[in-house]
């Protein structure tokens, strides 16, 4: 659809490729305003958006570089930030080499199938050891293929001496192959090609669907993950500017700071006065104000005028980097967490292993000969393969993690799950987890509805904080932006315009309280806009509903005790205040300690050390990079509910999966004394194995409503 | 017998035809953005130029 645009470029050698990363693609619509919109500006030749990922991928030539094109973005209404260039990771990798494993599998599944049906219909002779030989050709290099994922793993673990789910899945593939291989060359009637095939079908389905959604997750985390501080323009000795990286940065050097942006390192201030968020690194609520010769570290955020900062220390010297160092210590122990297939495996493999083996001797005593009771011994392998089990946990996981997607929140992978499901005390920290962590106004009230207009158009044009805040507030009660002329925004100062023949500006007024505040003058007429950090609006509602699932919730925070102390006694949950993160972390040491299974939700650098020790931890979508790159699980939006919808879902899906694992087991107590006794044929075990892994994912299929 | 010799490779080609299929999709990025897909049917594309 964008053919169209192409031409009218003549040397298509000279466009070069750039991605974008917009996160608020929401509906087709904005599919369809920005593919058709950018190829409208000069030098842009094509635009394609990936709505899962919430990239653009725009093709340009080299008279528009990539500000122009995320100012280009800007006018069609979508902020957008350069994303970085790194076309495949290795989790990609693995989920597409996953997904041709399983076409691989399907197709001789299907295939193996078709002759095996002919030979259980009575097929005989010649025509039967056709069958058998056409079936190996088939069998032996789709399992050598699609089989790699289970027989890596599987010696992976064997080579540590530990076993897991694969070690039984490997064995018993790669002795129904050779027993089957055996019975084709001698010309025998059994042949198990069919069953190993679909057990490797069935898991491969699994293991996909199990990449599928940790993909899902980290693509949808990607695209919250902002470029706050990873740079910063430095001013050059000649006056001009030029962005360097966080990892560039060097002392010495001096770096212009815009409003609203944070900064990449640690330095003192040489020219401006401005207010500094120390939010994130600190949890204190309340904006420092900040002028020539105050220091400021990396992690903070510059909130109201454009200053100048001489760098003092950068990268690995930042006061950031002893929480990174904090972090990589505490992550440590997650480590260790054994999911809960590969507990089972422990169990099962052992006790399946020795059963094949009992059935070999009992059938050797009994006078049978090698043959027969090594056919009976891997039927019995075979029967017992955990197809059902290697299906039990990820077709619970996945449901119950899309299920959440549509509540907004990101669960990173199978085992925060498991570990969510753990969770028997929940730790929130209080800026920007209770509370939305950005400015919004407190009193509307006095404005009319045509001030509520123009203040929205103004506040609109702005991407100061709390221009920002305000904009959201009134756009939430439905005040439509007035049309407005003449627009002209003073970084630091305000904005101003012309409503009609009036003149309307919004400023912000002077700092003298604890609070931020603005002023919007409609003429000669003024109004007084304070500013605060809200709770979030279904905080009591989440808390509620949480040590209504047994969980009781503690509030752990950097704001000074007053604050904390006044949020916990709103919300009647015991509150700490003044916690660093050390204390923070030494705090979750003494839980685990204790043998509690904390819930840490934070969102600060400073939440960093404590979101990396929890048993489980989550992080709202406003928070740091660090932070949500350290918690297992992200949830988007004002509201907190999320967190215990993930609680009460990841509680289901372990009884879902625990169902699964009884029913596997049900189901094997069944099939077990059929093998042993010799009456398993290859018909038997195929229709066992499908119908076992259609009921596992026909329960699991239950917990698409488990959020309600 | 001589029936099976036409039609088991025939059901083999259209297997095999169907997997390559599949490989070529997979390589052309038709599983890039299953998202974006199920949305993109909802836009006109009558209001272009």
């Amino acid at each position: 659809m964008n053919a169209a645009a192409i031409s009218g470029f003549s040397d298509p050698i000279a466009l070069s490729d750039h991605s974008f990363t917009v996160p608020s693609i929401r509906c087709a619509g904005c599919i369809g305003k920005i593919e058709r919109g950018l190829p409208l500006v000069d030098g842009i030749a094509e635009a394609r958006v990936n709505f899962s990922a919430r990239r653009v991928a725009v093709r340009h030539d080299p008279s528009i570089d990539e500000a122009g094109i995320v100012q280009a973005l800007q006018a069609l209404g979508f902020e957008a930030q350069p994303a970085p260039q790194n076309p495949m990771t290795a989790e990609d990798q693995e989920s597409r080499s996953l997904l041709r494993a399983l076409a691989v599998a399907a197709f001789g599944m299907m295939n193996i199938m078709l002759l095996s049906v002919s030979i259980w219909s009575g097929a005989e002779g010649i025509t039967r050891e056709l069958f058998h030989w056409l079936s190996a050709m088939i069998a032996v290099p789709v399992i050598a293929y699609s089989g790699r994922p289970f027989f890596v793993s599987a010696l992976l673990a064997l080579r540590h001496r530990r076993t897991n789910m694969d070690v039984p899945i490997s064995i018993g593939i790669l002795l129904a192959t050779g027993l089957s291989l055996y019975e084709t060359i001698t010309g025998g009637a059994l042949a198990y090609f069919d069953g190993a095939v679909m057990l490797l079908f069935f898991l491969l389905a699994g293991r996909s669907l199990d990449a599928a959604m940790r993909e899902k997750a980290r693509s949808g985390i990607a695209s919250l993950l902002s470029r706050m501080g990873r740079g910063a323009s430095v001013l050059a000795a000649d006056g001009t500017t030029r962005w360097l990286r966080t990892e560039d940065l060097r002392p010495g050097m001096t770096m212009l700071v815009p409003a609203g942006e944070a900064f990449a390192a640690d330095g003192e201030i040489t020219e401006g006065i401005s207010s500094i968020d120390n939010s994130m690194l600190t949890g204190e609520s309340r904006p420092q104000p900040a002028g020539v010769g105050d220091m400021v570290h990396a992690g903070a955020a510059n909130l109201f005028s454009p200053i100048k900062v001489a760098i003092t220390a950068a990268s690995r010297d930042t006061a950031i980097a002893e929480i990174a160092r904090l972090m990589d210590e505490a992550g440590q122990s997650r480590s260790r967490y054994v999911r809960i297939a590969d507990r089972a495996s422990r169990l099962y493999a052992p006790a399946v292993h020795s059963l094949a083996v009992l059935a070999l001797v009992g059938w050797m005593l009994a006078g049978a000969g090698w043959h027969q009771s090594l056919t009976v011994a891997i039927a019995v392998l075979i029967i017992t393969c955990p197809c059902a089990l290697g299906l039990a946990v990820p077709a619970a996981q996945v449901v119950a993690a899309n299920t959440l997607l549509k509540r907004g929140l990101l669960v990173k992978d199978g085992s925060a799950l498991e570990r969510l499901a753990e969770a028997d005390i929940a730790l929130f920290d209080k800026t920007g987890t209770l509370t939305l962590g950005e400015a919004r106004p407190v009193d509307l009230q006095g404005l009319d509805h045509d001030a509520r207009a123009i203040a929205l158009a103004l506040a609109q044009a702005s991407r100061h904080p709390l221009s920002r805040g305000l904009a959201a507030a009134l756009r939430h009660s439905g005040t439509v932006p007035a049309a407005l002329a003449d627009m002209v925004e003073i970084s630091g100062q305000g904005v101003s315009a012309k409503f009609g023949t009036k003149l309307v500006a919004l400023r912000r007024s002077r700092d003298d309280g604890s609070l931020p505040s603005a002023q919007l003058t409609i003429n000669e007429q003024a109004f007084g806009i304070n500013f605060d950090d809200p709770l979030r609006p279904d905080v009591h509602a989440t808390l509620a509903a949480l040590s209504g699932m047994g969980m009781p919730s503690r509030i752990i925070s950097g704001d000074r005790v007053r604050v904390a102390a006044l949020v916990g006694g709103q919300l009647g949950v015991p509150a700490q205040g003044e916690m660093g993160p050390e204390q923070k972390l030494a705090l979750l040491e003494q839980l685990k300690a204790d043998g509690r299974r904390p819930l840490m939700i934070g969102d600060g650098l400073n939440d960093g050390p404590a979101l990396a020790a929890a048993h489980v931890s989550i992080a709202p979508g406003t928070a740091s990079d660090v932070s949500q790159q350290a918690a297992d699980a992200v949830f988007v939006g004002e509201n907190l509910m999320p967190v215990a919808s993930a609680i009460l879902v990841a509680r289901r899906t372990r009884r879902v999966v625990r169902q699964n694992f009884g029913f596997a087991i049900i189901y094997n107590f069944l099939a077990v004394p059929l093998a042993l006794a010799g009456l398993v044929t290859p018909l038997i075990a195929a229709i066992a194995m499908s119908c076992s892994s259609l009921i596992v994912i026909a329960n699991s299929l239950r917990l698409i409503r488990a959020a309600q | 017998m001589t029936g099976l010799a036409i039609l088991i490779p025939i059901a083999l080609g259209m297997g095999g035809l169907g997997l390559l299929a599949f490989f070529w999709a997979m390589r052309s990025g038709q599983f890039d953005d299953l998202d974006g897909s199920a949305n993109r049917i909802l836009i006109d594309e009558d209001d272009q130029e």
